[in-house]
């Protein structure tokens, strides 16, 4: 019984991962490449040929390519100054936490707050006498200002999960390190620069492949701000499983978007190699 | 300059920037609570006030807006049965990989890390085949199974770093005491983990409560929140889609500030 017991109580959660997790994803990738009762590749060709996809598929790239590295800084100067502070730490860490719980859908509303054409911005532009009437900002005549609202609204809700993780990160990294650096009479950046980011690679590691995986999925902030009219990977997908009806092309989007996170997942894991024998 | 006053001028510059990063993350949900608390008159209108005239106007017509108050509670209650599925499975498990070294140990623990590898909420896609077979579609139940899904890693991994966090000896003393396994259990050791189980639970609920795609994805009839206002986004008036994104922002508040001291021991043990 005592040698059973583990696996008795791993049962549960190993049959759900396997029928909500493993299945689906095998069956995904089946039905990618099925239709009307064939195995074919004529989904991939369809969602492939639809002038939608490539746009699609690099304006999800360019976003994460411009939103990652914003948050990165960002998520690395938040966990700095946490980690520095003296007196009151806690609150502004609840502060900088908040993002981490709101929703993404949420998160687009708030920023179409902002940007709508009767807006807080417009407000600001018109009393300050830049614009003379509120113009249309998120309009498909300017579709750079929509990205532009997109990432702000991305980089404003999702750092927060960077900064947790750096800052669980930083609190791991022994004092001793930092203290010698001093000795040797580093300047505060070379200690950041020699010290914390080297000490800090496995977090690094952590919350860049959640955070790209995320951006990767990113959906309704963007529905929310744009509407149709700046097409992701994800809301494509949403579009041919819905509007569309077309599950295999769907499935087959759905295969993109996978492969791309595996392939980053791994790019990220090489690139932020840690041997075992040096983490702390 | 003398290295004081440099040094003076560099705190200067630390407690600005601090300043404005709270400024940056806590002005845009100032804005939208403007317009919550505004009259929908005013939130169409324009210029725009920085002050809210508290007319609760907006948010009476949002919850007087048919299906509003089904989608409030239907989120309600896959957050809550989404909760009780991830800890229910989850923290066995985390109890296990606490306490035993077994053969399969690393390969379950793969699985698990492996799920933060892949976008979860593309599992809607075909669960919503199969719960159309089952009869699950467009149920509570079928939606709280993959939010479970998304939680679950959460709640095997936090759950693992509590138990991990109390000394065996303390569940040895207790069978010497002649307190058998589960006794021991329920005695000494969930005592001390619940308020980290209640945590966990708690951002299991979060979780559920804000996830959009797959709630958009297999509710039709039974909408949650989410679901329900990004399906209405287009023909929406404004007034309701701030003051949906307000009743969304609330109840999340209030349950980041319930678990920030356990924030780390969630995302800390992420790393591992």
């Amino acid at each position: 019984m005592p040698r059973l017991l583990p696996y008795l109580l791993l049962l549960p959660a190993t049959a759900f991962l396997c029928l909500f997790f493993l299945y689906p994803f095998v069956q995904v990738a089946h039905d990618s490449v099925m239709r009307n009762g064939v195995y074919t590749l004529e989904n991939f060709s369809r969602m492939a040929g639809h002038w939608k996809f490539s746009t699609a598929f690099w304006n999800t790239m360019l976003l994460a390519a411009v939103v990652v590295p914003i948050q990165l800084a960002m998520a690395l100067t938040m966990a700095s100054i946490v980690t520095k502070l003296q007196r009151g730490r806690s609150s502004i860490l609840y502060i900088f936490a908040i993002p981490l719980g709101i929703s993404d859908l949420a998160a687009g509303l708030i920023w179409l707050s902002v940007f709508e054409q009767s807006g807080f911005l417009n407000s600001w532009l018109v009393g300050l006498g830049i614009v003379d009437q509120p113009i249309l900002l998120l309009g498909y005549q300017n579709t750079w200002v929509i990205f532009i609202a997109i990432v702000l609204a991305e980089v404003w809700r999702a750092t927060a999960i960077m900064m947790v993780i750096l800052v669980a990160g930083m609190g791991l990294i022994p004092k001793e390190y930092g203290e010698a650096a001093d000795v040797f009479g580093a300047t505060r950046w070379q200690k950041f620069r020699r010290v914390t980011l080297p000490m800090l690679k496995p977090s690094l590691q952590t919350a860049l492949i959640l955070r790209v995986i995320l951006a990767f999925e990113v959906f309704a902030v963007v529905v929310a701000l744009g509407g149709t009219q700046l097409p992701v990977l994800m809301s494509e997908t949403y579009h041919w499983q819905f509007a569309m009806q077309e599950r295999g092309v769907a499935a087959a989007f759905a295969m993109v978007i996978l492969g791309v996170s595996v392939a980053f997942t791994i790019l990220i894991l090489r690139l932020l190699h840690v041997p075992k024998g040096a983490r702390v | 300059m003398s290295e004081t006053s440099v040094r003076r001028a560099g705190n200067r510059v630390f407690i600005a920037g601090v300043a404005l990063l709270i400024l940056w993350v806590l002005l845009p949900i100032w804005l939208l609570f403007v317009n919550a608390l505004s009259a929908p008159a005013e939130v169409t209108g324009f210029p725009k006030r920085f002050i809210p005239s508290f007319d609760l106007a907006s948010l009476s017509f949002f919850f007087g807006f048919s299906g509003v108050i089904d989608a409030l509670w239907n989120s309600v209650k896959v957050a809550a049965l989404t909760m009780i599925l991830s800890i229910g499975v989850g923290a066995p498990a985390g109890y296990a990989l606490s306490r035993f070294d077994f053969p399969g140990k690393e390969t379950f623990r793969f699985l698990v890390v492996m799920t933060r590898a892949f976008p979860l909420p593309l599992l809607a896609l075909p669960l919503a085949v199969m719960f159309i077979r089952t009869g699950l579609d467009d149920t509570i139940l079928g939606l709280a199974l993959v939010h479970t899904t998304l939680a679950l890693p959460f709640a095997v991994l936090i759950t693992f770093s509590l138990f991990s966090g109390i000394p065996l000896e303390l569940e040895e003393a207790a069978w010497t005491l002649g307190c058998n396994r589960v006794q021991a259990f329920t005695k000494v050791i969930l005592p001390l983990a619940a308020p980290g189980i209640a945590a966990s639970a708690v951002f299991a609920f979060v979780i559920s409560w804000n996830e959009v795609f797959a709630a958009a994805v297999l509710t039709v009839e039974n909408r949650t929140l989410t679901a329900f206002l990004l399906q209405s986004l287009d023909v929406s008036p404004l007034p309701l889609k701030f003051a949906g994104g307000a009743a969304l922002v609330l109840p999340a508040l209030f349950f980041i500030f319930a678990v920030r001291k356990y924030l780390f021991a969630m995302w800390g043990i992420a790393n591992r």
